[in-house]
C-alpha cells in the first residue's frame, strides 16, 4: 500500500510532464489541424539550453530558466516560418513528414553539437524533498505538479477570458471567419507555436532533472503525449492532461510491477487497446469530416 | 441514333492489345541482362557491399512507394519491418539450422501479419494516428530485439547467417538479389493499372469519392500497408543473407527514416524514382565520409532535406523528371472512338427503385432530417428540393452511406442497405455525384471513370479486364461529351466538364439509381442546357435519377416527381406542377407575412 502511493505520487509527477506536452500537441492541432511530429523536440532543445546557460556556463538557475523559454519563443517562431506556414496550404500528409523532419533535424543537430553523452541538470531546490507519512515527495516532482496545474489554469484563464485567447480560439475554429472579422490568422498561428514551443520547453526543463538531458528524450516524451492525447480523446485540452496523467500513472505502476525494460511498451500497449476499443478517447472527438 | 444492337460484342472498338507480358518483354531482357552481368563481373568487396546494401534497401523503398506513393497513407516503421525480415533469417538460419528458403518466407509471413495487424487497428482512423502507432511500433520492435537476449542475442546482434545452399557464393547471391530486386520492381511498377492499384491512388486522391464508387478503403489501405511490409520484411531477410551479420541498430527508427527519406527524394510515387532515391543516399555518404566522424551530422541533414524536399521538390527527382514527359505523352495519345454508353440499371421488378421510410439523421441535439420518407419511382427524374439547411445533402449523404442513420431505413430495388458502408451501397447499384466536385485529382478523366466502370457488380464490363473497363469508359465520357479529351488530367478541365466527367464516373458503373448533388451549382446558363439534355438522355435510357438542386427551372422541368424538405422534415410531396404551387412550398421558399 505504501509502495502504491508513492508510485502514485511519481506516476502523476510524471504524467503532468506528458500533460504538458501532450498541451502543446493539442494547442497547434486546434490551430492549423496538423500534428507537430516535432513536440518532443522542444522539450529536449529546452533542457540542452539548461544545461548551456545553468551547468556550462554557470548562469543563476532562474535567468537561465527565462532564457531557455525565451530560447524556445523564438525557436516555435523558426519553426512556424520555416516547417509548417511554407506548406498551410498543403494536404496533412506533407506536413506531417515535414515536422517529422524538423524533428530529425532537431535531434540530431543536437547531438552534432553535444556529442551522445546524455547531460546531468540539477533540480531547482537545494532540498531533496519531504517525507509526508509513508510517501516522499520528491521536491522536483512537487514542483513539476505544483507548475502544471498553475498552467492548467492559466490556460483556461487565458483563452476563456483574455481577448488574445478568444482570438486565438476563433482561429482554431474557423480561420475564413476569423480574417473576415480582422484577425490576423498568421499571427494567431504564429503565436500558438510559440506557446507551445515554451509548453513543450516548460516540460523539458522541468522533468531533467529527473531523467538524464539525452538526445532520445525528445522522441521519448512525445511519444508518451501523443498516446495521451489519444487516450483523453484527441483536440480535447482536458483530455491531454487527463490522458497525460493516466498515462503517466499506468507506466510507473507497470514498470514497478511488470518489467522495467519495457517501461516504454506501456504507452504503446494503451495506445493500442484505445485505438481498437476507443478511438475517440474518453473525452470524445470533435473531428468530423463532411461531404 | 445508330446504337449497336444489344447482341453484338462491345469489344470491336477497341484493337486487341498485345499481351502484357509481350509489351512488356524489354524490361525482362533488360532484367535478365542485369542479372547476368552482376553473376560475372568481378567486384571488389566494398563495391559488392554497396550494392547488396542498395539491392536490398531499394526493395525495402519499393514498399513505401506502395503504402506512401500509391495509397497515401505513412509508414515510419519501414526499418522495423526490414528487422522482422532480417530475424527471421539470421536466428532460423545459425541458432535453428532451418532452411533460408523457409526463413525467408516466415520473415514475409511475420512482417505481412505485423502489418496487417497494425494496419487493422489504426487505417479506420485518421493519418496522424497512423504515423504516431507506426513509430511506436518501431520503437516496440527495437525494444524487443535489444532486450529479449534469450532470443535475439540482445544488442550483440546475430551472426553466422546462412545462405540457400544454391548461392553460396556472394557474388551468386548478390545475382539473386538483383533478380529479385527486378521481380519486386516489375510488380509494383505495374500495380498501379490493376484494380487494387488504381484502387489505391483513388483512396489517396479523394477518400469519400473512393468509397462512394464501391472501392472498399479501408481494405485497399489494409492491403497497401500489408504489401509495403511484406516488401520490407523480404528486403530484409534478403540483406541478412547477404551480410551474414545483423544487429538491433540496423533496423532502429533512424533507419526509417532513412527509407523514407530515399524515397521522397526519389520520388515517392514510382518505384523508378525509390531505386534512383536508394542509390543516391547510399552513394552519397560514401562519397563524403568526412562526415561520418561527426555522430549525428547525417541525419540532421537528412532531417533538413525532408523539409526541403517537401517544399521544394514534393514529387521527388523522378517526379520532376516526370511532369515534363507526362504532358507530352497524354497530347500524342489520341483516344479510340467509343461506341454509344449502354445504360441496363438492375431491375428486380417492382415500381419503386429507392424506398426511405422513416429516415432521420441528427447530429447531437439537432436534427437534421427527421423522419423522412421517400418514395423513388422506376424511370424518369425525381427531385428533391428544399430552402439552405433543409436536411437535401444530409439525406443524400444517408442514402449515400457517408453518414449512419440515426432511425429508419433504407431499401435499394428491393434490398436493405440502411446499414452498408458506402462501397457496398455503390456495389447494390447506388451512384452519385457530389456537390463540391470530388475527382481523384492526379488522374486522367478516363482512369476516373475507369474507376467508376470497375464497380463490383457491373455486369457491362465482362470479366472486368483492361480492354473493356477503357472501352466502357471511353463510352461514358463520350456520352457526356469529352471522348476527344480522355487522357487529359483532371486539372486542365473547366470546373463544368469535370462535373460531366464526375457524372460519367456514376454513368460508367451503370447503377441503378443516380444521385446528382445540385449538379447544375457553379454552371453558366448554356452548361445549364447541355446538363438539362445530358438528364434527359440518361432518363431516356431507363435510369432513376434522384436529384437535389436550387435551380427551379431545371427541377421544373426535368422532374416528374418532387418531395420538398425544410427543416429536416418532408413538407410536400407528389407530381411537380402541384407541388410547386403547395401553398407550403410557396411560403417555405418565399416566406408567409
Amino acid at each position: 500500500m505504501d509502495l502504491a502511493l508513492q508510485l502514485l505520487f511519481t506516476g502523476i509527477g510524471i504524467g503532468a510532464v506528458y500533460a504538458l506536452v501532450a498541451l502543446g500537441f493539442v494547442l497547434i492541432f486546434r490551430a492549423t489541424n496538423v500534428v507537430n511530429f516535432a513536440q518532443g523536440e522542444f522539450s529536449m532543445v529546452a533542457a540542452f539550453l539548461m544545461v548551456v546557460f545553468a551547468v556550462d556556463l554557470q548562469w543563476p538557475y532562474w535567468l537561465s530558466f527565462l532564457l531557455a523559454l525565451a530560447g524556445m519563443a523564438l525557436l516555435g517562431a523558426i519553426f512556424n516560418l520555416g516547417v509548417y506556414y511554407p506548406l498551410r496550404h498543403r494536404t496533412f500528409l506533407p506536413v506531417i513528414i515535414a515536422t517529422i523532419g524538423a524533428s530529425i533535424l532537431l535531434a540530431n543537430s543536437v547531438l552534432a553539437i553535444y556529442g551522445p553523452q546524455p547531460q546531468v541538470l540539477e533540480g531547482w531546490f537545494e532540498t531533496p524533498g519531504i517525507q509526508l507519512g509513508p510517501v516522499y515527495l520528491d521536491s522536483q516532482y512537487l514542483l513539476i505538479i505544483a507548475v502544471t496545474m498553475i498552467l492548467v489554469v492559466f490556460n483556461y484563464w487565458f483563452f476563456e477570458h483574455t481577448m488574445l485567447g478568444k482570438k486565438l480560439q476563433a482561429t482554431s475554429q474557423d480561420k475564413e471567419m476569423a480574417s473576415l472579422l480582422g484577425i490576423s490568422v498568421s499571427t494567431m498561428i504564429m503565436i500558438t507555436f510559440m506557446y507551445s514551443a515554451v509548453l513543450g520547453g516548460l516540460a523539458g526543463i522541468l522533468v531533467a532533472p529527473i531523467l538524464f538531458v539525452s538526445i532520445q528524450m525528445g522522441s521519448t516524451i512525445a511519444l508518451k503525449a501523443f498516446a495521451a492525447t489519444i487516450i483523453g480523446g484527441f483536440g480535447d485540452v482536458a483530455g491531454a492532461i487527463i490522458g497525460g496523467l493516466a498515462l503517466g500513472i499506468i507506466e510507473t505502476f507497470g514498470a514497478a510491477y511488470i518489467s522495467v525494460p519495457y517501461k516504454d511498451g506501456f504507452a504503446f500497449l494503451v495506445l493500442v487497446l484505445f485505438l481498437v476499443f476507443r478511438p475517440q478517447g474518453i473525452f470524445g472527438e470533435r473531428v468530423a469530416e463532411k461531404a | 441514333m445508330s446504337a449497336p444492337s444489344e447482341n453484338m460484342p462491345v469489344a470491336v472498338a477497341v484493337p486487341r492489345a498485345k499481351p502484357l507480358l509481350l509489351r512488356h518483354l524489354p524490361y525482362f531482357i533488360g532484367a535478365a541482362i542485369l542479372v547476368a552481368l552482376t553473376a560475372t563481373m568481378q567486384f571488389d568487396g566494398y563495391i559488392h557491399n554497396i550494392l547488396m546494401q542498395a539491392t536490398t534497401f531499394a526493395i525495402a523503398v519499393f514498399g513505401l512507394s506502395v503504402v506512401l506513393g500509391l495509397c497515401g497513407q505513412i509508414n515510419l516503421a519501414q526499418a522495423a519491418f526490414f528487422g522482422l525480415g532480417a530475424y527471421a533469417v539470421g536466428l532460423g538460419t545459425s541458432d535453428y539450422q532451418l532452411s533460408y528458403w523457409l526463413c525467408l518466407v516466415a520473415g514475409c509471413v511475420i512482417a505481412l501479419l505485423a502489418g496487417a495487424l497494425l494496419g487493422m487497428s489504426t487505417l479506420r482512423l485518421g493519418g496522424h494516428y497512423l504515423a504516431m502507432v507506426t513509430i511506436s511500433f518501431q520503437q516496440i520492435v527495437t525494444l524487443v530485439m535489444i532486450n529479449t537476449i534469450w532470443l535475439t542475442h540482445g544488442p550483440d546482434g546475430v551472426s553466422r547467417i546462412g545462405r540457400p545452399d544454391l548461392f553460396q557464393s556472394s557474388q551468386s547471391y548478390l545475382a539473386f538479389c538483383v533478380a529479385m530486386l527486378a521481380l519486386v520492381g516489375y510488380v509494383v511498377w505495374h500495380l498501379s493499372d490493376t484494380r487494387l492499384g488504381r484502387a489505391m491512388r483513388a483512396v489517396r486522391d479523394n477518400e469519400l469519392a473512393a468509397g462512394v464508387v464501391g472501392i472498399d478503403v479501408f481494405r485497399t489501405k489494409v492491403s497497401a500497408f500489408a504489401l509495403s511490409a511484406v516488401l520490407g520484411g523480404l528486403a530484409g531477410g534478403l540483406f541478412a543473407g547477404g551480410f551474414a551479420y545483423v544487429s538491433p541498430d540496423q533496423f532502429s527508427f533512424a533507419e526509417s527514416v532513412v527509407f523514407l527519406t530515399m524515397s521522397l527524394l526519389g520520388g515517392v510515387a514510382s518505384p523508378i524514382g525509390s531505386a534512383i532515391g536508394t542509390g543516391l543516399l547510399i552513394l552519397i555518404p560514401e562519397w563524403l565520409r568526412f562526415l561520418k566522424s561527426v555522430p549525428g551530422l547525417y541525419l540532421a541533414i537528412y532531417g533538413l532535406s525532408v523539409i526541403l524536399i517537401i517544399r521544394y521538390m514534393p514529387d521527388g527527382i523522378w517526379g520532376f523528371v516526370n511532369l515534363a514527359t507526362e504532358r507530352w505523352r497524354s497530347r500524342t495519345k489520341t483516344p479510340a472512338a467509343a461506341a454509344a454508353l449502354q445504360l441496363k440499371p438492375a431491375n428486380v421488378g417492382g415500381d419503386i427503385v429507392l424506398e426511405v421510410r422513416g429516415l432521420s439523421k441528427y447530429f447531437g441535439g439537432l436534427k437534421a432530417v427527421d423522419g423522412v420518407d421517400i418514395s423513388v419511382r422506376r424511370g424518369g427524374v425525381h427531385a428533391l428540393i428544399g430552402p439552405n439547411g433543409s436536411g437535401k445533402t444530409t439525406t443524400l449523404n444517408v442514402i449515400s452511406g457517408l453518414y449512419k442513420a440515426t432511425a429508419g431505413k433504407i431499401l435499394l430495388d428491393g434490398t436493405d442497405i440502411t446499414d452498408m458502408p458506402p462501397h457496398q451501397r455503390a456495389a447494390a447499384g447506388l451512384g452519385r455525384t457530389f456537390q463540391n466536385i470530388r475527382l481523384f485529382r492526379s488522374m486522367t478523366a478516363l482512369e476516373n471513370v475507369e474507376i467508376g466502370a470497375e464497380r463490383p457488380g457491373n455486369p457491362l464490363i465482362g470479366q472486368g479486364g483492361e480492354a473493356a473497363l477503357t472501352e466502357r469508359a471511353m463510352e461514358a465520357l463520350t456520352f457526356v461529351g469529352l471522348g476527344s479529351r480522355a487522357n487529359e488530367l483532371i486539372s486542365s478541365f473547366s470546373y463544368g466538364h469535370q462535373r460531366l466527367i464526375e457524372i460519367a464516373r456514376a454513368l460508367a458503373a451503370n447503377p441503378t439509381l443516380l444521385l446528382l448533388d445540385e449538379p447544375a451549382a457553379g454552371l453558366n446558363s448554356s452548361e445549364k442546357l447541355q446538363l438539362h439534355e445530358l438528364l434527359k438522355r440518361i432518363a431516356a435510357q431507363g435510369l432513376t435519377i434522384l436529384i437535389i438542386d436550387h435551380d427551379m427551372t431545371l427541377v421544373s422541368e426535368a422532374a416528374q416527381h418532387i418531395t420538398v424538405l425544410n427543416f429536416g422534415r418532408r413538407i410536400a410531396d407528389g407530381e411537380s406542377m402541384a407541388v410547386l404551387r403547395h401553398p407550403d412550398v410557396v411560403s417555405a421558399y418565399l416566406g408567409t407575412d
